[in-house]
């Protein structure tokens, strides 16, 4: 189907984004439209006005920022997949984002975008709330910073007021913490039923500090801070491993839906967290 | 109306569309390049995909508007001087079609995978064409030509320009 008629903006830096999004309450922000277009085609969302962000090219990119990487808003997918920056200070963001969507999908989506539109069941998300990323947002009084723990508020539902735009993403430096990011669905470019992310920082043998994250098991991606916490000072054994991701369903309260109940995501959580810390801890 | 300027398979057009034009539409209805087809609503099946600046893009999840300034490259594009691409010959020997709209996509997606990895596996080159679906072929010839284009297209480089 074709998209319903909207009015198209285009601008060139964000201080003439945000005017358009005061000017205009029904405007929806364009960013790779890779989950806005096919709602637009299917005329599940029918805004009056677009404002398409690809032309502020202060948007895109990754910078290192002392004790923090910072990846703009508009930085394609498939950019932040091979990004020499990622790699080295946040491997499970590179990880993460080379199993979003398929590859035509990774040259045009957005790291800010997909994380705005906070699709439960999206990789991105989980992965910023893990690594205890900051959301750096744009508005009429001048920028803010917001958690992650704070930015994911429901379904599709974040911390950005209408008129604001998420312009970048701080990232704390995880330089030599193992990663591994573990993606449960059932066929080609599926959603997850349900996503771990691990970060591991081992000293010797055992678990020093651990983050993980989970995906799909509530209306926002949540923190196993049962996990995390049984997790350090423990070896990075089998066993070890399998007694703290036990605990990784405590305190969630996931779906039931056609791709499995809340009980099948309950225990599907500590299996896929037993996985992802053992591989992220095999690559520390 | 909005005006926008793009380049297409090498020539330049200079067009008022309504802003919510679909890229492939736009490409379709406007320009006439009926050989980019549309397999579905919903991002999936990859039957639209073109070259956006060299990278390989789902032309139904970009509108029109969105390619102002930029370069794009379709299926009609690929042939020089009547000489079939070498990746459109390697379909058509290993017989990687059957009904075949699934095809220009399945081409342009093959070309983007080979750019970035020239010597794929076959199991790169079924996670490299996961946003394109065939349901005719079960994949297997598909494999086949995208392997074989591959391995076509590394010699030829060293061989002083090759067919192409």
């Amino acid at each position: 189907m074709i998209p319903v008629a909207f009015e198209y903006f285009a601008p060139a830096t964000v201080d003439e984004a945000l005017g358009l999004l005061r000017e205009h309450s029904d405007a929806k922000v364009l960013a790779g439209g890779q989950s806005l277009m096919p709602a637009l085609r299917l005329r599940l969302a029918a805004p009056e006005v677009i404002v398409d962000i690809q032309k502020i090219d202060d948007l895109r990119g990754v910078r290192d920022d002392g004790d923090a990487l910072v990846i703009g808003a508009m930085t394609p997918h498939s950019t932040v997949e091979s990004d020499p920056l990622v790699a080295e200070h946040a491997r499970l963001i590179a990880l993460a984002t080379a199993t979003v969507g398929d590859p035509q999908i990774r040259h045009r989506g957005t790291f800010g975008g997909s994380l705005a539109h906070a699709d439960p069941a999206a990789d991105l998300p989980v992965v910023a709330v893990a690594l205890d990323a900051s959301f750096v947002i744009a508005g009429p009084d001048g920028r803010r910073t917001v958690p992650a723990s704070e930015f994911f508020q429901g379904v599709f539902s974040t911390a950005l007021g209408e008129d604001e735009l998420l312009v970048e993403v701080r990232v704390p430096k995880y330089t030599g913490w193992g990663a591994h990011y573990e993606k449960f669905n059932r066929v080609a470019q599926g959603w997850s039923i349900v996503s771990v992310a691990a970060a591991v920082r081992l000293d010797g043998d055992s678990i020093a500090e651990a983050r993980v994250g989970l995906g799909n098991m509530g209306s926002t991606p949540v923190r196993a801070t049962a996990v995390e916490a049984a997790l350090v000072g423990q070896p990075a054994t089998a066993d070890a491993v399998r007694e703290a991701a036990a605990r990784a369903a405590d305190g969630t309260s996931p779906v039931s839906d056609i791709n499995g109940d809340a009980d099948y995501r309950r225990h599907l959580a500590t299996v896929l967290t037993r996985r992802a810390v053992l591989a992220a801890a095999g690559t520390a | 109306m909005t005006r926008i300027t793009v380049k297409v398979d090498g020539s330049s057009f200079t067009d008022e569309v309504e802003p919510r034009t679909l890229l492939v539409l736009y490409l379709r209805e406007q320009l006439g390049k009926t050989g980019t087809v549309v397999g579905c609503d919903t991002g999936n099946c990859g039957a639209c995909t073109v070259h956006l600046d060299g990278r390989s893009v789902k032309s139904c999840s970009l509108l029109a508007v969105q390619a102002d300034g930029h370069e794009i490259t379709t299926i009609e594009g690929l042939a020089t001087n009547g000489q079939l691409h070498p990746m459109q010959q390697a379909f058509h020997e290993h017989h990687a079609l059957q009904c075949g709209y699934c095809t220009p996509g399945m081409i342009m997606q093959s070309i983007d995978l080979i750019a970035d990895n020239p010597n794929p596996s076959d199991e790169d080159i079924r996670l490299g064409l996961e946003g394109n679906l065939c349901r005719c072929t079960g994949y297997q010839n598909i494999v086949k030509a995208v392997q074989a284009a591959a391995g076509a297209a590394a010699p030829q480089a060293s061989a002083a320009g090759g067919a192409q």
